[in-house]
């Protein structure tokens, strides 16, 4: 209960946050050259000065920018996104069916990262400048070095083109009709690659901060009272060190939530995954500010959610927390 | 000691340091041995090798750090040629231990109860309900109040004194032959010293388990000690009974050792002037914690209603344990915190009112001497540089200022040509002294020393505490001194005022404090000095 | 000196100073060893690596030399990559500066804000800034040391929250320093030496951040960067994957490079941790 009412407490600080982002991108998508009107104009294929100034009084562009600001920010109380001239529907629908293969991408990549960097973090930190040690973290530098996209290319020319043993890209076989599991194990192996190449930069991320979060709790004058008590290494580190020594990299899902998402929009426009990242990008090269700024609404809240979550994780872990009140 | 069978015995141990440190080995040809039902005080400075030795018996030493010669005899066996797996069997269930800081040596994220339980999981078959029945049995006998309660916390739960009482139930579950005490009451006030001090003496005497003290406190050691060993540099250089060593003791070093102790008595008072420089009157500061929109805040009144008189020229003690509010009024007195209300007159001006702007002006006033001597230099900056600084920031010419600063240096005792170097290259007490240059290199009126000399070892305090004594008789300082040691305080102060949960519960002349004291609370922190017979019996002069 | 030496004694570190220095080196001799626009047509289109001694590294789909190409992104790599990183530690530093140093209500505000926009995704954020400011180089750089200023600022304010109240700062101020003293002369060397390691960490980031922009033709189309490069090769992957393969090595080394230069400088400033 008090754990709830802590990341409650955290959760309620969040909003002024992104109050304070909506206003901020709104103001600055006001010196984006071009408006919805004249995206919309140019998608008709260009018309007269007459209609546009009928467009903009339609959709309240002709007021103040205050007042712009405050209408959006009304319609956002109400959920309502605005409408999207590009793609002819409400902004709120165009996000919300791009949103399932994003957090289906945010979720297998966060897993694999997590899991495997845990797991090689543990063994680096166990045969500190030993072999294993040199090389998983030789790894990891590499893995940190390699741009994402690049990585996503050159797993499609391996795994796609010259061994054929994975779809080069898409969310799921639109050639055949499937259901049920057979569409499930369709859209998992279009998703390996893509999981694989944003995972990447943060196994090697959280392998390091593990490794050296281990290093340092093996340290800690309790990890000798454990020796001391006659504990074997193996029941010192599941016992002792594991649960300390995850609480930094369990932070750092929370701080990188935002980071992640962002890869997302190099990996989906490398992957062609029908994703927000995608979208995101699509409405930038094409100027669809609405829904821009729809999904700089939508992904934060999807930031503030991991928080909120990696909240109740840490103070399940970290009893200290819940006692500062 | 032929009716006790000895349970451990070092015969020529030697530790050996990696290369680079400042000997080679941390302990050389240590021979001694532990009877059952008594206690050995290994007494030494920091660095004399004595902790070494401790992990060195329960083979916990740091990696590169390594035994190179000698044997530990425990049971029947050299513990040097143990396996890892038998070495597992000794730790816990032979040989315990509990360390200085219970605090850092009990795991934050689980509980007490769960850590005490975890030594009969790893050592027998028990089962569940039994252990849990063992545990509460521990912790009651360890006279934690609420041995339930306690057994559901988590060690930040716990006070200090508790979470040292827990850590000996932990070390006590399985009655080992010997326990290892590492300092264990080195981290707690004077008052739950004491008290931990006698648990340990009457677990040892109910179940007649050898005990291994490490202290470097000789205070303790009368307390406690059957039997004492002295190191120095690694080697054993005098042991003996007790009451041999504090009272005839043969070793120079040892004999130095014990002259530092400050002994209770005061020094014959001096005269003090009739004025006062420093008027505090009323001061009092909160504190607000935590709370959400004012919700569940907790007010912590961290001094309360403090008056105090400090006459010109003469040294008011402040004494108290840790949380009696004594470093938070000294910060208030030279500004550092701003109280709530009060006044604190110093030369006819109202430092408590002043803008923050005009404190800043008139500073050199007053100034203050750190306790931390690692902490309270800046470590990118020069020595002469460090005490050059106040003059500058008022005003003084830089090239003046460290030519000022390099005089100062010959006043506290440390050699001119010292001011090119940091303060790493310096030891601890030569550190307090740049510390000590530095406040006086603004001419203060009053100095606030808070704790100045509780981070040094003995021998390097009583050097501190002789060259403030000599200062202040020669530059006509007045100071206020903070410190939670009532040695000390005998030592220096003409006053002494006694601090408890923020309110001056004692004060007056230092020799009717410590000799008649009126409170409860300041005769209970009188009584928990660690060996205070001997410290009253014991002067300095001797020697 | 002792750091110094320190740094010289781990191969690691040695290797990265090295590789940082190659590219370095690309980056200066560029212009005497291709002395022609980098993005001028030089010869037949798709001319495989080691097939032609006049490409040694061949041509991409409109025949213009990647070698040329690679000596020249190295160029736009570390220039953007340094300048940005300069922005994002300088507004990081006086944030965190403040922030840490004042607490209450200024650091609320401040650590508002850098919520903002590390809850902002920062990918998302810099399309929003090329979106609005178009994609020069100039932009570009800045929109990358905008987006990347977070990290180092909520490093500086842990940094400045541990010192503020350590002893020597206290005895600054009873010494009668003002706070502008305190904050740059005191506290701020004893801050410094994490922050300008993380640096590293920012720069390797902002290369990336920079090349996975014009990865996806959101950059300067008008310089030659590894990101468009390997964007360009994409229309091609299927067979002359080379075109995209090359240019992804020369950002893989770079970043390496300067990570591994970033953990040398870290062990040797901060002996007591060698080895983590």
């Amino acid at each position: 209960m008090r754990i709830l009412s802590l990341a409650g407490r955290r959760l309620a600080a969040s909003i002024p946050t992104l109050v304070l982002i909506l206003i901020g991108v709104f103001l600055l998508l006001q010196f984006a050259p071009g408006d919805t009107v004249d995206a919309m104009m140019a998608q008709m294929g260009g018309g007269d000065a007459a209609t546009a100034k009928e467009l903009r009084k339609f959709y309240g562009l002709d007021l103040s920018i205050p007042a712009q600001l405050g209408n959006y920010l009304w319609r956002l109380v109400r959920l309502d996104l605005g409408f999207s001239s590009i793609y002819g529907k409400p902004v709120a629908s165009v996000i919300l069916e791009r949103l399932p293969p994003t957090i289906l991408l945010m979720t297998a990549s966060l897993s694999f990262a997590f899991f495997f960097g845990l797991v090689f973090g543990v063994i680096a930190a166990r045969g500190v400048n030993r072999w294993p040690d040199t090389l998983i973290s030789t790894l990891g530098l590499i893995f940190y070095a390699t741009p994402s996209f690049w990585f996503g290319l050159m797993a499609i020319v391996v795994f796609s083109v010259y061994l054929q043993w994975l779809p080069p890209g898409g969310f799921e076989d639109i050639g055949t009709v499937r259901t049920g599991i057979w569409r499930a194990l369709d859209i998992a192996s279009h998703l390996v690659l893509p999981t694989l190449t944003l995972g990447l930069i943060f196994l090697a991320i959280y392998l390091r901060i593990m490794r050296a979060s281990m290093l340092e709790v093996l340290n800690l004058d309790y990890v000798r009272t454990a020796r001391a008590k006659g504990l074997d290494e193996t029941r010192v580190v599941t016992r002792h060190v594991l649960r300390n020594a995850l609480l930094p990299m369990v932070t750092l899902i929370g701080l990188q939530a935002g980071t992640m998402l962002g890869g997302s929009v190099v990996v989906e426009s490398v992957f062609s995954l029908p994703g927000l990242g995608r979208l995101a990008y699509e409405s930038v090269v094409q100027r669809d500010l609405n829904t821009l700024l729809g999904i700089v609404f939508v992904s934060a809240l999807l930031v503030i959610t991991v928080n909120f979550v990696v909240d109740l994780i840490y103070a399940r872990l970290d009893p200290r927390i819940t006692a500062e009140g | 000691m032929s009716e006790h069978e000895t349970i451990l015995s070092l015969d020529d141990l030697s530790v050996r340091l990696p290369r680079g440190a400042d000997r080679a080995h941390a302990l050389s040809g240590v021979s001694l041995d532990i009877a059952s039902d008594e206690i050995l005080c290994v007494v030494g400075e920091s660095g004399s090798g004595k902790s070494m030795m401790a992990n060195a018996i329960m083979r916990l030493l740091p990696n590169e750090v390594t035994i190179d010669g000698g044997r530990v005899m425990f049971e029947g066996r050299d513990l040097c040629k143990a396996s890892i797996a038998e070495m597992r069997e000794v730790r816990g269930a032979g040989i315990a231990m509990i360390f200085q800081e219970p605090m850092t040596a009990l795991n934050p994220l689980r509980t007490i109860g769960d850590q005490i339980a975890e030594m009969f999981s790893i050592h027998t078959e028990l089962s569940k309900a039994e252990i849990g029945a063992k545990v509460l049995a521990l912790l009651a006998d360890v006279r934690i109040p609420d041995p339930k309660l306690a057994a559901k916390a988590y060690p930040h739960e716990l006070s200090g004194g508790q979470r040292q009482r827990a850590m000996i139930a932990m070390a006590l579950a399985l009655d080992p032959k010997l326990l290892i005490a590492d300092e264990p009451t080195t981290a707690l006030d004077v008052t739950t010293q004491a008290q931990i001090l006698k648990l340990i003496r009457d677990l040892q005497q109910r179940r007649r388990t050898a005990v291994m003290f490490i202290t470097h406190d000789f205070g303790v050691v009368a307390e406690i000690a059957d039997r004492v060993v002295v190191m120095q540099h690694g080697v054993i250089v005098e042991h003996g009974t007790a009451s041999d060593v504090l009272h005839h003791p043969q070793h120079a070093y040892t004999k130095q050792l014990i002259a530092a102790v400050p002994p209770l008595n005061a020094p014959p008072p001096r005269a003090l002037a009739s004025d006062n420089i420093l008027t505090i009157t009323d001061v009092s500061k909160t504190y607000r914690t935590g709370g959400f929109l004012g919700r569940g805040a907790r007010v912590t009144a961290a001094v309360k209603n403090v008056s105090l008189n400090l006459p010109r020229g003469a040294t008011l003690g402040i004494v108290g344990e840790s949380g009696s509010g004594k470093s938070t009024l000294a910060r208030c007195i030279v500004r550092l915190i701003d109280p709530d209300t009060g006044s604190i007159v110093l030369d006819g001006s109202d430092w408590a009112k002043m803008p923050r702007e005009e404190v800043r002006r008139e500073t050199r006033h007053i100034q203050m001497v750190f306790q931390d001597p690692f902490a309270s230099l800046n470590p990118r900056r020069k020595a002469a540089e460090l005490v050059a600084q106040g003059p500058i920031v008022h005003g003084t010419p830089r090239a003046k200022a460290i030519a000022d600063a390099r005089e100062l240096f010959a006043l506290v005792g440390l050699d001119p040509s010292a001011g090119d170097r940091y303060p790493h290259e310096f030891s601890g007490g030569q550190r307090q002294r740049i510390g000590l240059a530095r406040a006086l290199a603004l001419n203060p009126d009053v100095l606030v020393a808070d704790e100045p000399v509780s981070a040094l070892d003995v021998s390097v305090q009583a050097q501190v505490l002789k060259l403030l004594a000599e200062l202040r008789t020669r530059l006509g300082l007045s100071i206020v001194f903070i410190t939670h040691d009532l040695r000390v305080a005998a030592q220096i102060c003409d006053l002494v005022a006694v601090m408890k949960d923020g309110e001056v519960v004692e004060h007056g002349r230092a020799a009717e404090v410590f000799g008649n004291p009126q409170h409860p609370y300041t005769r209970a922190l009188l009584d928990s000095i660690p060996g205070g017979e001997f410290a009253r019996e014991h002067d300095t002069t001797a020697v | 000196m002792d750091a110094v030496k320190r740094y010289f004694r781990s191969p690691a570190a040695v290797a990265g100073l090295i590789l940082l220095l190659i590219v370095i080196a690309m980056a200066i001799s560029a212009g005497w060893f291709y002395p022609r626009d980098p993005l001028a047509l030089a010869g037949r289109p798709l001319v495989w690596p080691f097939s032609n001694p006049r490409f040694l590294l061949g041509t991409d789909n409109s025949g213009r030399d990647i070698a040329a190409q690679i000596f020249y992104g190295a160029r736009i790599s570390l220039l953007i990559g340094g300048v940005a990183t300069a922005i994002a530690i300088l507004i990081g530093i006086l944030v965190g500066a403040f922030a840490g140093y004042y607490g209450g209500w200024v650091d609320n505000v401040l650590m508002r804000i850098t919520e903002a926009f590390q809850t902002l995704p920062n990918f998302v954020l810099l399309l929003v800034l090329v979106a609005v400011f178009g994609s020069t180089l100039t932009t570009v750089t800045i929109a990358v040391g905008v987006v990347s200023w977070p990290a180092p600022a909520r490093l500086t304010r842990a940094e400045f929250l541990s010192l503020r109240n350590r002893e020597f700062v206290q005895a600054g101020r009873t010494l009668g320093m003002r706070n502008i003293q305190l904050i740059f002369g005191e506290i701020l060397p004893n801050a410094l030496p994490p922050v300008i390691v993380y640096a590293s960490v920012v720069m390797a980031v902002a290369i990336l951040l920079e090349s996975a922009l014009a990865f996806l033709r959101l950059s300067d189309p008008n310089v030659a960067s590894w990101g468009n490069l390997i964007g360009l090769g994409r229309d091609v992957l299927r067979v002359q994957w080379y075109v995209s393969a090359i240019p992804g090595i020369a950002i893989l080394v770079t970043v390496l490079a300067v990570s591994l230069v970033g953990q040398g400088l870290n062990d040797a400033l901060n002996p007591r941790l060698k080895g983590r």
